[in-house]
């Protein structure tokens, strides 16, 4: 018998051909005999055409494009024209600003806010309040206030990876066991030593759960942001390629996206193993 | 500072804000000393104060009232000079064998270099039995071997006091019967002060030279000290044929049974907070005389 991991590999590949099959069908409709017309773009010059090609591409239209855009990908033609890993760089950029920005401020913070109860109890509030916010909601008082729109994107991914980071990270020093700080006090371990060497580990694999949750809001929230700011991105290439009614490259740039966040998620999950200990 | 007073408490007092704000006093104006070399055992039921106690001796918690004095110096907070053995081991299961022992050692040395801190943690990994494990982490080893490391790390900073709160407990009986016959080599062997806490009556008769009752909580105080009668090189397969071991065992046990809650009721006319009755019980079956304060009942 094949292992488990080796069938649930197959049925992966079996169900990614059975979608891909569907989708072919549903989209091939009938046999293309009008005019060499898009049918919407038909309907937008007033012309009737009857039985044409869907405008949703096939699995076949997106794997053709896929292949042009891996073989080009950083070139540059222009504002509108740029190649789907210089968007993807662009936008990955943004998010290591914003992202390193917040760790810089949320480590640090939720060091105090969990090491003095009084802070925590004081700052909660304020972050109850902030955290339900969607960081698009900052968007117009960033763009006002910083009245730049790519550093306000960065402010918004800030803003977005801000809470889960402070929270976990308050959460994790606050529950550091007493009985290792015990062990440190009584070894005449200054304050930052026992910071050092034990609250850090202690607090690490929490810390990076939270660390992790941030950079999935982020880059959630980056596509949207560049949506609103344009210019540049991945999120403004989607958005751009919507107004060229190319629904093609829209699809490939979502796989690209779900791609990029799952290297993401990954490589801090890996990340977290290394920092994680057993009891 | 004497070496008969290496270890002085001096009426301390602790009390504890109970959850409707009223202040429970755990115990009032205890005294007692512990000599130089000693091995010293505190019994009691819980709630008596004995880890609040070994936490004052600790540094890791301060009397409301009272000091703890240690080598004529007050105790003011933690200190290399003593060194704890919890009872939960508290290893940091991040660290590896070695890292637990290596942090305690360039705390207490830290202009040591890597080498010399990590030799001389590995001779007291070797020393407690540990050798070939120096590299598993904490969650890989047995509960026993989890404790040996705690009593190595405890150990390697050389300090002039062992605290030892119920260290054993969490084990199972052989593996506690092994490592009470190590430490106690190794107190031995090094001549090493030890304040141990035990629920455990056989264990404080084979380990320690005296023994601290006290009487239950709230409001507990030093019942009496017990002088261990019997020889100090004892055995641990022999020491049950000695002619004073029922006696000491019995008067620890009907003391835990009985005497630890009817004692602050019935005290003795002539008890002295300041000077617990020692009391030395042998093997002759005779009642307990009153004894003088301060001095040793005739065995």
């Amino acid at each position: 018998m094949s292992s488990p991991g080796l069938r649930s590999a197959t049925l992966s590949i079996v169900i990614f051909l059975l979608f891909t099959l569907a989708w072919h069908v549903a989209v091939s409709g009938g046999a293309s005999g009008g005019p060499a017309m898009d049918p919407e773009y038909a309907k937008l010059m007033g012309i009737k055409v009857e039985g044409g090609k869907s405008a949703m591409p096939g699995p076949l239209d997106i794997g053709a494009k896929l292949v042009e855009h891996l073989r080009k990908p950083f070139y540059d033609n222009g504002p509108n024209d740029k190649g789907l890993g210089l968007q993807l760089l662009f936008s990955l950029g943004r998010v290591a600003l914003g992202y390193g920005l917040a760790i810089l401020v949320a480590i640090p913070l939720g060091f105090v806010i969990g090491m003095f109860p009084v802070i925590y109890r004081a700052l909660d509030p304020f972050i109850q309040v902030m955290k339900p916010v969607s960081p698009l909601a900052w968007m117009p008082l960033a763009l006002y206030t910083i009245k730049d729109s790519s550093l306000s994107a960065i402010f918004v991914i800030f803003i977005c990876s801000l809470w889960p980071m402070l929270i976990n990270t308050a959460f994790g020093v606050a529950g550091v066991r007493k009985e290792w700080l015990n062990v440190a006090r009584t070894l005449e371990v200054s304050s930052w030593r026992q910071a050092i060497t034990v609250i850090l580990p202690a607090a690490a694999p929490t810390i990076v759960t939270g660390m992790r949750i941030s950079i999935g809001i982020a880059w959630l929230v980056i596509v949207a942001a560049e949506m609103l700011v344009g210019g540049t991105g991945i999120g403004y290439f989607v958005w751009n390629e919507w107004n060229n009614l190319s629904i093609a490259n829209v699809i490939v740039a979502i796989l690209m996206i779900g791609l990029v966040g799952m290297a993401l998620d990954l490589a801090l999950a890996r990340f977290q193993r290394r920092i994680t200990f057993p009891e | 500072m004497s070496d008969a007073k290496f270890i002085s408490i001096e009426g301390i007092t602790r009390r504890f804000k109970a959850p409707d704000g009223s202040l429970t006093t755990v115990f009032r104006d205890v005294w007692f000393s512990i000599p130089r070399g000693e091995f010293v055992c505190m019994i009691g039921h819980s709630g008596c104060g004995k880890t609040t106690v070994l936490n004052i001796l600790s540094g890791l918690d301060l009397p409301d009232e009272g000091v703890a004095i240690v080598d004529g110096k007050a105790i003011e907070g933690p200190s290399l000079d003593r060194a704890v053995i919890f009872q939960s081991h508290a290893l940091l299961p991040w660290r590896s064998v070695l890292g637990n022992v290596t942090y305690a050692v360039t705390s207490r040395w830290p202009k040591w270099a890597r080498a010399q801190v990590e030799e001389h943690a590995r001779r007291f990994i070797e020393k407690v039995g540990l050798k070939g494990a120096e590299a598993k982490k904490p969650a890989q080893l047995s509960g026993g071997m989890k404790q040996r490391v705690g009593i190595a790390r405890a150990l390697s900073i050389e300090p002039k006091i062992l605290l030892m709160d119920e260290p054993f407990s969490a084990l199972d009986a052989l593996t506690r019967g092994t490592l009470q016959d190590e430490v106690r080599r190794i107190c031995l062997e090094t001549g090493q002060t030890v304040f141990m806490i035990t629920h455990d009556v056989d264990e404080a008769i084979y380990l320690a030279d005296k023994i601290i009752l006290m009487t239950n909580g709230p409001e507990a105080l030093v019942a009496e000290i017990v002088e261990n009668p019997l020889p100090k090189d004892r055995d641990r397969n022999q020491i049950h044929k000695h002619p004073a071991f029922y006696a000491i065992r019995n008067h620890l046990i009907d003391f835990l049974v009985t005497r630890s809650r009817t004692f602050k009721d019935e005290m003795p006319a002539n008890y002295d907070r300041r000077h617990p009755p020692v009391v030395r019980p042998s093997g002759a079956p005779q009642p307990l005389p009153p004894s003088e304060p301060g001095q040793t009942a005739a065995a």
